[in-house]
């Protein structure tokens, strides 16, 4: 895996993997559709709208018309993709996840855009950092927070195959290509980037090239880090969990969100049901976030190379006798 | 008389507005939707979903008699682990097309339903029946909004207007009157029919779309625990199991009316 990395550092805007994938997904297959609030700028749908106009609703800003509409779609038997920013999609229709998807049981997939800390100046009202904690307790609901942009395009070809309802959570943030064009997205398992014994990082999104970055650091200073995608936060790779848990002892979590009910909520219950070891959270520690770019916010909360490093070599220390 | 007999066997539930749903549901599954009840998941078949879905005894009792279920499972309703839950669930019982309960869902699935039929150039039609104190959710208008800007003329809502809520008279607790001139400046067709008459209802429902390119909204004047004398019009029967005696004092009064 790690030869394998690429080393190159383009960065890319993973809607327009989104956005490029989802056409070629359109044009292959007639069930698909597209529903959007009015933000056919931000979900890069412009190009969709063009070429698939029958099959394009915007239902203006209106997002539990939006989920419940898409629901209905689904139920008729087409497969759509309902696009917004992840702050509205799931904070103003999060009873039409509930009860339309998840407890429906509806096909479709909903596409959270500009999720975690992107809209960081707009303020905390715009700052998605809950959607994980809501959507993973949804029975039904498979929750996926890709990497980079050949995750993205495998998770939405997976997500298209799957019968059942999907949260995408995508970003805007640009970021390398991580992985192989080869790789592909299955739900529960989460691969490990890179090896290691000394701590375990669970880590998904935008944020993963940082964590394989504060790992070389933490390399450099004698400490190997474990790193893990864990780009599906429902279902959990709860073996993954474990034998990091068994293996390393020491579990570090990384998510550009809220630390409660996430990925280090998650990665918490298994490890403090089946093998306690030592675990820190790193994310938004429990407070609305103060104004500033994401770059700004991410290192505002240690969501860099540096922070990661920083905290992991603090879990090492807390684990030693005085 | 069924639904009352569950709501009385499960000691719960809501006979007030399963009186005043239950001509119009008979109306629809009898003789307007289409449908296979051998065959619940026909393609081509009518959608119909139960805006209002604690009105599920009614639309059981219905579905039992249209054929997609066995009367015998009637007796079940509620009870543990039965396939009948206090609202209904599309994926335990034949003929049911959404899972409800919630208040305002039933209208923006029914719009999606009807896109779908849209864009697949598909016959069938999408009905919805709310209640009227329902229609305060604001979710309702949202989709209201879109259906009237796609020029939804497959999709027919049915406001089951009996005037109660749960707490009290819907006046009372936030009024919806003009309820058919908020529909007509939504950009729907309305018609206002009498909910408890056979014969208007058909009529009205026969002739959907009421115009082309307009979605239709029949407003269904009825009357909450219409048939029983000591439950018509009054608020306690919204969420109110009866009594042996009362149950006996109101299959009396039904019996006596149909015959």
């Amino acid at each position: 895996m790690k030869d394998s990395m690429a080393v190159e550092r383009e960065t890319f805007d993973c809607r327009d993997v989104f956005a490029a994938t989802l056409e070629e997904m359109a044009a292959a297959d007639p069930r698909i559709c597209a529903v959007v609030n009015d933000a056919v700028g931000s979900t890069k749908l412009g190009g969709f709208r063009r070429r698939f106009p029958e099959r394009f609703v915007n239902v203006g800003i209106a997002e539990q018309n939006m989920v419940g509409a898409s629901a209905g779609l689904a139920s008729g038997g087409m497969i759509p993709f309902c696009c917004g920013a992840s702050c509205f999609l799931t904070a103003r229709a999060m009873e039409q996840v509930k009860v339309d998807l998840g407890y429906g049981k509806n096909n479709v997939k909903l596409c959270g855009m500009s999720s975690g800390l992107a809209y960081g100046e707009l303020g905390p009202t715009h700052h998605s950092i809950e959607d994980l904690a809501w959507t993973r307790v949804i029975p039904n609901l498979t929750v996926i927070v890709p990497a980079d942009p050949v995750e993205t395009r495998s998770a939405l070809q997976w997500a298209r195959d799957h019968d059942g309802p999907v949260f995408l959570r995508l970003s805007r943030m640009p970021v390398p290509k991580l992985f192989p064009g080869h790789h592909r997205f299955v739900p529960g398992h989460a691969p490990v980037l890179r090896q290691g014994g000394d701590l375990t990082i669970f880590v998904n999104g935008v944020l993963v090239i940082r964590a394989l970055q504060g790992a070389e650091r933490l390399s450099r200073r004698g400490i190997q880090a474990r790193v893990v995608n864990m780009s599906s936060i429902s279902p959990l790779d709860r073996e993954a969990v474990l034998r990091a848990a068994r293996e390393t002892g020491a579990i570090l979590t990384v998510e550009e969100a809220s630390i409660y009910g996430g990925l280090g909520g998650a990665v918490c219950e298994v490890v403090a049901e089946e093998h306690p070891v030592r675990v820190r959270r790193l994310g938004v520690p429990g407070v609305f976030a103060p104004t500033g770019s994401e770059a700004f916010l991410l290192k505002h909360f240690g969501l860099t190379a540096e922070g990661i490093e920083s905290a992991a070599a603090d879990l090492l220390r807390s684990g030693q006798a005085p | 008389m069924q639904s009352l007999r569950m709501v009385h066997h499960a000691r719960i539930g809501h006979p007030g507005g399963d009186f005043s749903a239950a001509d119009i549901l008979v109306t629809l599954y009898l003789n307007v939707l289409r449908l296979r009840p051998t065959d619940p998941l026909w393609p081509d078949r009518d959608r119909f979903i139960l805006s209002k879905g604690h009105c599920s005894a009614a639309l059981y009792a219905t579905l039992a008699a249209a054929g997609f279920l066995d009367e015998k499972v009637l007796g079940m309703f509620m009870d543990p682990l039965s396939i009948l839950n206090g609202h209904p669930d599309r994926n335990k019982v034949p003929g049911v097309e959404a899972n409800t309960g919630p208040l305002g869902h039933g209208l923006p699935l029914a719009t999606g339903f009807a896109l779908a039929a849209r864009m697949r150039k598909a016959e069938w039609r999408t009905f919805v029946l709310t209640g009227d104190g329902e229609l305060q959710e604001g979710s309702n208008w949202e989709a209201a909004l879109c259906a009237a800007q796609y020029g939804l003329d497959n999709l027919v809502l049915i406001v089951d207007r009996n005037g109660i809520q749960q707490g009290d008279f819907v006046d009372k607790i936030i009024r919806m009157d003009p309820m058919a001139d908020k529909w007509r400046a939504f950009g729907w067709q309305v018609e206002e029919v009498d909910g408890h008459d056979y014969g208007a209802l058909l009529r009205a429902l026969g002739s959907t779309p009421l115009v082309t390119g307009k979605p239709t909204c029949i407003i269904a004047n009825t009357v909450k625990g219409r048939g029983v004398s000591f439950m018509e019009n009054s608020p306690k029967w919204h969420h109110h199991a009866p009594s042996d005696e009362e149950l006996e004092l109101a299959l009396a009064e039904l019996k006596g009316a149909a015959v």
